[in-house]
C-alpha cells in the first residue's frame, strides 16, 4: 500500500549571506582531517551533480591516496538540460564554493583548485575571478597555502562527465576515459583528484558551520539534506528553490505545477519522465526504499502540461543526445542516432508501432554497454517517454 | 609577422605551451577573431610543437571553437527542450526576418551571424540566447528586434 | 603481497597475473573475446564495445579490453547479456557503415565483416545511417586510399599515426553523429604531414583505409606484347608473403616467390638486394668520405651524423619535420630507385631492350615506396625509373588471381643481371639491417679485416628496442684511413617514426655524439611495412625478423663487397663509388615541406 507522509519543506542554507567564512574556515582549517571526513560522512551528503556518490567517502578514497600532487576541481560545467543553479550560486554564495574547496585541499592535502567552468558562462569570469584574488589573499594570510584558477570549457555538455573533464584541462577532446582507474587516484594530470559540484561545495559549508547534524536531519533515509532544484516549463513559478528531498513527486507538482501538468521530467533529458499516474509514487531523492520509485536527481524539474507532445519532447532530448555525444564508443554515438531517426521514421509511419520495441531494446544495450554515464542513461527519458506515451510515439 | 601570429605568441607566452594550455589559447583567438582559421591553427600548433591535425581535432569538438569564418556578433539561440517549448522558432525568425540571413549564415557585412545552439541553462527565463558572451532572456520576437536593433547601431 | 590474483572465466578458474586485462585473462584461459578497436600494438582505447562481458555483481558489462581483472570476479564471455549487446553493437556499426562488402578491396579480409559472419547478422532492422551521411573517398594519394564511408571510428589509425609514428597526421574530429577520422582540416593525404608510411592502413580493421593497389595495371604491362616486365623484389617480402598465402608466419619463401613472380608472366624476375649491396658500396663510401672531410680536413661544414636514406617514409618525414636537417640525409637513393635508375639504363643496355619498353614493377613490404616511386625527380634514366609499385599484399592477390597454389612451387632462383644479392643486402629488411651491412663493409674498407663480430652478425645493432646505439672502435687503419685509427664510431639505429623524432631531437639539440644513424619509419623495420601482411603485432614481427637474420645466415655471401655483379656492375658501367655515373643515377636531393 502506497503513502505518502512527507511534505513539500523548503529549506534555506545554499543562498543564506554568511559573513563569517573566514572563521569557519579558519576553524576547519584547525580541526584534524580525518575528523573533517567523519562529520562529512556522517551528514550522509551525495554528490548534487546527479550521479549521488557520497562526498565524505570520495574525499576520504583522495585523502588516503599516496600522490604527492592532488587537486581539487569544482565541476560547474552545468550542461544537463533544465538545469541552472549552479550559476546562481556561483553568483549568488560563490565564497561558500571557494571556502569549501580550500577545505577539500586540506583535507586532501592538495594547494590547487580549479573551477570548471562552463563556456557558456563566461560572462561569471571577471566577478568571479575577483573574488578568488580576496580569497586568495585571505588564506595567503592565515598562512594556508591554496590556488584556485578558472577553466573555461567551450560548449561541450560530456565534459561535465569528471573523466571528460580531465582531458578536456589537459588541452585535449572531452573523451571520457576508461573506469578504473578513479579519479580517487587517477584524475587531472594522472594525479589524485576530487572533482566536486558546485551545490555539492556549497552543502560542505553548510555542514561545516552548523554540523553535520543539522544537514542529516533534513530529508529523509538514504537522501539525507536538502537539494536545489531547477524549475521550468510549464509552471507559473518558474525559478531556483532549496526543499528537503523526499519529497513526492505529487507534492512538488501541487507546489509548482499550472494545474495541467501531464508528465513531469527529473533529472533533466538523461533523467526520467514520469507521468501523472505515477507522481504519488514517485519519491524525489536517492536510492532507497521509500515507498514506490525514488529518483535521483541533478535538481532539474521540468514540467509538462497536457499541451504538450511527448514526441516533440523526445525528439529534442534525442537531437541533443546524438550532438553531444562525444562519438567515441558505438552503442552512445550510433546508439544516439538510431533512436533519434528511429523514432522519426515511427513518426512519419516508415517503420512500424513495433519498431519501438527494437529500440527499447536498443536502450538496454546502451545501458549496459556505453562507456560512459550519458550514454547509459539516454535509456531513461527514452523507455519512459515510449512506454508512458506510446500512442504519441506512433503516426 | 601578421597580427593572428603576433596574438598567438603572446597567447602562448601568457598561459604557457603545453598541450594544457591548448584551449585557454584556442579561447583567445576565438575572442579576437570570432574564429580559428587554418592559418591560426597552424601557428598554435607550431607554438605548442603539435600537429595541426592534433589542433584541428580539438577545436573540431567544442561547439564554442569556431573554424568557419563568423560575424563580429555571433548569435546563438538555445534549442534545447524549454526554449523550444517557449517559442524558440520564432525567435529564430524574427531574427532571420530582420537580418536576412537563415541559420549558419552570416549577414554579408560580416557583422551578425546566426546559430543555434544546446542548453544555455537559462531554462526558468526560455527562451535565451547569446550574442557572443552577453545572455539574452525571456525573449519575444518584440524584445529581439530590440535588441538587434541596439547591436546594428553599434 | 601476491602477484596473482583468481577469476573464474565462464566457471573456469584461473589464475592470472595482477593488472591482466579480463582479454588478457580469457586468451590465457583459450577463450576467444571478439575485438576491434584493441590492437596489441597500440595504447587500449574501450570505444567499440564489442569486447563487453558479464562481471557477476555488476549492474554493466565491462568492456574486456579495458578493464583489469580483480580478485574473485566471476566473468561470463558468452552469456546471453553478452550476446544482444554484442549482436546489437555490430548491428549499430554496420549501420553507420558501408556495408557493399562484395564491391570492398577487404573483401576477405575485414574483421567488422568476420564479426558480422560469425554473429550470423543476416538482418538490418536498423535504419540505414550511411546513405545519410556525406562520406567522402579521398583518392589523391599514389599510396593510400581513406574511405570514410568504410570507417568504424576505431581509432585504430590514430592511434598508430600518434604512438607509432608520432605523426599525428590523422585525428579525431568534431564529435556526436559528426565525429570521423580527419587530416587537418580535411584535406587530402597528400597535402598533409602524411609520410605513406602505411601503418595506419595496416592497422584498420575494414577498408577504411588502405593501399592504392596498380594490380590492374601491372596485368596489362604483362599481357602486352611489346612490353619487357621486369620486377624486383624487396628483402622483407620473402620473410612476409608465406602469410597471405596460408603458410606459417616467418616462412621464408624466396624461392617460391621467385617461382610465382614468374609464372605471373613477368621477363624477368630481380632482386631489390641487389641494390641494397650496392647502396652500402655507395652509401658505405658516403659515409667514409663524410668523415674524412670531417676529421682529416677539419671541415666544419660536413653534415653528421649521416643518416640513412632508405625508407620512404623516413624521408618524408624528416622533410616535414625537420626540413632543416636534410643535409644530414645521405643522398643515396633507395635500393629501389636505385635499380629502378639501372634498370632503364644498365640493364637496358646489357639486354638489348629499348628502355622505353621496359615496365618496371616493384615489390614492396611499404606503400610510402608508391609515392616514392611518383616524385617527380626519380626519372634519372630518362623515363619513370620505377612504373608500378605493389606491396606484398597486392602480390599475393595477384597469385590468387592466377590461380597459382603457392605452398606447392618448386624454389626457383632469381635471374642474373641484377639479381645477385648477399646477406647484407638481405638484412635491409630487419631494423638495423643497413647498420649493420654498412659496418660488415666499412669497416672491411678501412681496416682490411672483417667486423670483430663471431659470425659477422653485429648483435648488438639488432634486436627490436626502439633506439639501439652501438660503437665499434677502429684499430689499425689500412694507411689511407689513418685518420680514423683509435676513433670510436658511434652508431643509433631507430626503428617506428616516433623512435627516429628521439634520436632527431638528440641531433637537434647538439647533444648527438653520432656519426652514422639508420632510421626505419616501420616499426622492425621493413618487415613491418605498411604494405605487408594484415594483422601485425610485436610477436608476427619478431618472427619475420628471426626469418630474415635465418635468410642471411644461409647466404653464401654476406658482405656486399663480395657480390660479384656489384664488381661487375662498377667494372662495366659505374666506374667508381661516387663517381660521375652513380652521382648521376644513384644520388637524390630532397625538398623541405611544411609541417600541416
Amino acid at each position: 500500500m502506497v503513502a505518502h507522509s512527507y511534505q513539500l519543506k523548503r529549506a534555506d542554507f545554499i543562498f543564506k549571506n554568511e559573513n563569517d567564512w573566514e572563521r569557519i574556515l579558519d576553524k576547519m582549517l584547525k580541526r584534524p582531517t580525518r575528523e573533517l571526513i567523519n562529520e562529512l560522512m556522517s551528514s550522509e551528503l551525495k554528490g548534487r551533480g546527479g550521479a549521488g556518490f557520497p562526498t565524505g567517502l570520495k574525499w576520504k578514497l583522495t585523502a588516503e591516496d599516496p600522490s604527492d600532487t592532488k587537486f581539487v576541481i569544482c565541476n560547474a560545467d552545468e550542461g544537463e538540460p533544465g538545469t541552472f543553479k549552479d550559476r546562481e550560486i556561483l553568483t549568488k554564495v560563490p565564497y561558500k564554493v571557494l571556502m569549501a574547496m580550500a577545505v577539500c585541499g586540506y583535507v586532501i592535502g592538495s594547494n590547487q583548485g580549479y573551477i570548471y567552468l562552463r563556456g557558456e558562462y563566461k560572462f561569471l569570469v571577471p566577478e568571479l575571478n575577483k573574488v578568488i584574488q580576496e580569497f586568495e589573499y585571505y588564506c595567503k594570510q592565515i598562512g594556508h597555502d591554496f590556488s584556485i584558477k578558472i577553466f573555461l570549457g567551450s560548449g561541450a555538455y560530456i565534459c561535465g562527465e569528471e573523466t571528460a573533464l580531465f582531458e578536456s584541462m589537459e588541452g585535449k577532446r572531452g573523451e571520457p576515459r576508461n573506469k578504473p582507474p578513479y579519479p580517487s587516484s587517477n584524475g587531472y594530470m594522472g594525479k589524485a583528484t576530487v572533482v566536486n559540484n558546485v551545490e555539492t561545495l556549497a552543502h560542505t559549508f553548510t555542514i561545516f558551520k552548523y554540523g553535520a547534524k543539522k544537514f542529516y536531519d533534513l530529508g529523509v533515509q538514504y537522501s539525507r539534506g536538502s537539494k536545489l532544484f531547477s524549475v521550468s516549463g510549464d509552471t507559473p513559478k518558474p525559478g531556483i528553490y532549496e526543499l528537503e528531498l523526499g519529497m513526492s513527486l505529487q507534492d512538488f507538482v501541487n507546489e509548482f505545477g499550472d494545474g495541467d501538468t501531464k508528465a513531469v521530467q527529473v533529472g533533466g533529458a538523461s533523467g526520467f519522465l514520469v507521468p501523472r499516474k505515477r507522481f504519488e509514487k514517485t519519491t524525489i531523492g536517492y536510492r532507497g526504499k521509500l515507498t514506490g520509485i525514488s529518483l535521483p536527481t541533478g535538481g532539474s524539474m521540468m514540467l509538462f502540461n497536457s499541451s504538450r507532445s511527448m514526441y516533440n519532447v523526445l525528439d529534442n532530448y534525442l537531437e541533443f543526445f546524438r550532438e553531444e555525444s562525444c562519438g567515441q564508443c558505438t552503442p552512445c554515438r550510433v546508439g544516439c542516432q538510431q533512436l533519434h531517426f528511429g523514432i522519426k521514421a515511427v513518426k512519419r509511419g516508415d517503420k512500424p508501432a513495433q519498431y519501438l520495441d527494437k529500440l527499447l531494446k536498443l536502450t538496454e544495450t546502451m545501458q549496459l554497454t556505453a562507456k560512459c554515464g550519458l550514454g547509459q542513461s539516454v535509456a531513461n527519458s527514452f523507455s519512459s517517454i515510449v512506454e508512458n506515451f506510446r500512442e504519441e510515439m506512433i503516426y | 609577422m601578421n597580427p593572428v601570429q603576433d596574438l598567438i605568441k603572446n597567447l602562448a607566452d601568457e598561459h604557457g605551451r603545453s598541450r594544457a594550455n591548448l584551449l585557454p589559447i584556442l579561447q583567445g583567438v576565438v575572442e579576437q577573431e570570432k574564429y580559428l582559421s587554418e592559418l591560426s591553427m597552424i601557428e598554435i600548433a607550431r607554438e605548442l610543437n603539435l600537429s595541426a591535425a592534433d589542433v584541428y581535432g580539438t577545436a573540431t569538438f567544442y561547439s564554442f571553437l569556431e573554424h568557419k569564418k563568423m560575424g563580429t556578433y555571433l548569435i546563438r539561440v538555445c534549442k534545447t527542450i524549454t526554449c523550444a517549448m517557449k517559442g524558440k522558432n520564432q525567435i529564430l525568425f524574427a531574427i532571420e526576418d530582420m537580418l536576412k540571413i537563415g541559420l549558419g549564415e552570416t549577414t554579408s557585412d560580416g557583422k551578425f551571424s546566426l546559430l543555434q545552439t544546446n542548453c544555455l541553462g537559462w531554462c526558468h527565463k526560455a527562451p535565451a540566447m547569446l550574442i557572443n558572451d552577453e545572455v539574452y532572456t525571456d525573449l519575444t520576437p518584440e524584445s529581439v528586434r530590440e535588441i538587434l536593433t541596439e547591436y546594428l547601431k553599434k | 603481497m601476491s602477484n596473482t590474483i583468481h577469476v573464474t572465466i565462464n566457471g573456469i578458474a584461473l589464475e592470472v597475473e595482477k593488472g591482466k586485462t579480463i582479454l588478457d585473462a580469457a586468451n590465457q584461459a583459450g577463450m576467444i573475446i571478439p575485438t576491434l578497436c584493441f590492437h596489441k600494438d597500440l595504447c587500449i582505447a574501450g570505444n567499440c564495445r564489442v569486447c563487453v562481458v558479464e562481471v557477476s555483481g555488476q549492474k554493466r558489462l565491462a568492456a574486456a579490453c579495458a578493464t583489469p581483472c580483480e580478485e574473485e570476479m566471476e566473468i561470463q564471455t558468452n552469456s546471453l547479456k553478452v550476446r544482444n549487446s554484442r549482436k546489437h553493437i555490430i548491428e549499430l556499426l554496420l549501420s553507420e557503415h558501408n556495408a557493399d562488402c562484395t564491391k570492398c578491396y577487404k573483401n576477405g579480409n575485414c574483421e567488422l565483416q568476420e564479426l558480422a559472419s560469425e554473429y550470423k547478422i543476416m538482418t538490418q532492422d536498423f535504419l540505414r545511417l550511411a546513405p545519410m551521411k556525406n562520406y567522402t573517398i579521398d583518392q589523391f594519394s599514389p599510396s593510400i586510399i581513406k574511405d570514410d564511408s568504410k570507417c568504424i571510428r576505431c581509432q585504430r589509425c590514430v592511434r598508430t599515426c600518434a604512438e607509432l609514428q608520432g605523426v599525428n597526421a590523422l585525428t579525431v574530429a568534431y564529435k556526436g553523429d559528426e565525429m570521423k577520422i580527419a587530416s587537418f582540416f580535411e584535406k587530402a593525404m597528400n597535402d598533409v604531414v602524411c609520410t605513406n608510411c602505411g601503418q595506419c592502413v595496416n592497422h584498420c580493421p575494414t577498408g577504411a583505409l588502405v593501399e592504392r593497389n596498380y594490380i590492374e595495371e601491372v596485368w596489362d604491362a604483362i599481357s602486352d606484347p611489346d612490353k619487357h616486365v621486369v620486377v624486383q623484389t624487396a628483402p622483407a617480402v620473402r620473410v612476409g608473403l608465406g602469410e597471405e598465402m596460408g603458410m606459417e608466419v616467418g616462412s621464408r619463401v624466396t624461392g617460391k616467390m621467385v617461382s610465382a613472380l614468374k609464372r605471373l608472366g613477368f621477363n624477368a624476375v630481380l632482386d631489390t638486394d641487389f641494390t641494397a649491396d650496392l647502396t652500402i658500396i655507395e652509401e658505405g663510401t658516403e659515409l667514409l668520405n663524410r668523415l674524412k672531410k670531417a676529421l682529416k680536413e677539419k671541415d666544419n661544414s660536413v653534415k653528421l651524423p649521416m643518416a640513412t636514406s632508405c625508407s620512404p617514409g623516413w624521408i618524408k618525414y624528416i622533410e616535414h619535420m625537420y626540413p632543416e636537417f636534410l643535409e644530414h640525409l645521405s643522398t643515396c637513393k633507395s635500393p629501389q630507385q636505385m635499380f629502378g635508375a639501372l634498370v632503364k639504363t644498365y640493364y637496358a643496355k646489357a639486354r638489348k631492350i629499348d628502355p622505353e619498353n621496359i615496365v618496371s614493377v616493384s615489390i614492396m613490404p611499404c606503400t610510402a615506396k608508391k609515392f616514392e616511386a611518383n616524385r617527380p625527380e626519380m626519372h634519372d634514366s630518362g623515363y619513370r625509373d620505377v612504373d608500378y609499385v605493389l606491396t606484398t599484399r597486392e602480390l599475393a592477390i595477384m597469385i590468387k588471381q592466377a590461380g597459382i597454389d603457392f605452398k606447392k612451387l618448386p624454389d626457383e632462383k632469381f635471374d642474373r643481371l641484377m639479381g645477385e644479392s648477399t646477406g647484407a643486402g638481405v638484412i635491409f629488411g630487419a631494423t638495423g639491417g643497413v647498420m649493420e651491412a654498412a659496418l660488415r663493409t666499412a669497416y672491411e674498407l678501412v681496416t682490411g679485416r672483417e667486423v670483430p663480430f663471431e659470425n659477422l652478425n653485429i648483435t648488438p645493432v639488432r634486436g627490436m628496442e626502439g633506439v639501439r646505439q652501438a660503437t665499434i672502435k677502429i684499430e689499425n687503419p689500412l694507411t689511407q684511413w689513418d685518420f680514423l685509427d683509435g676513433v670510436e664510431l658511434k652508431c643509433a639505429v631507430a626503428h617506428g617514426l616516433v623512435n627516429a623524432q628521439k634520436v632527431m631531437d638528440e641531433v637537434k639539440s647538439g647533444t648527438s655524439q653520432y656519426h652514422f644513424i639508420e632510421v626505419m619509419a616501420c616499426p622492425g623495420g621493413c618487415l613491418g611495412g605498411g604494405g605487408q601482411p594484415i594483422p601485425t603485432s610485436p610477436e608476427i614481427r619478431e618472427k619475420r625478423m628471426e626469418a630474415i637474420y635465418a635468410e642471411d645466415a644461409g647466404m653464401p655471401l654476406r658482405k656486399s663487397h663480395e657480390n660479384p655483379e656489384i664488381l661487375k656492375i662498377y667494372q662495366d658501367f659505374l666506374g667508381e663509388p661516387l663517381g660521375l655515373k652513380s652521382h648521376h643515377l644513384l644520388h637524390t636531393k630532397y625538398i623541405g615541406r611544411d609541417r600541416l
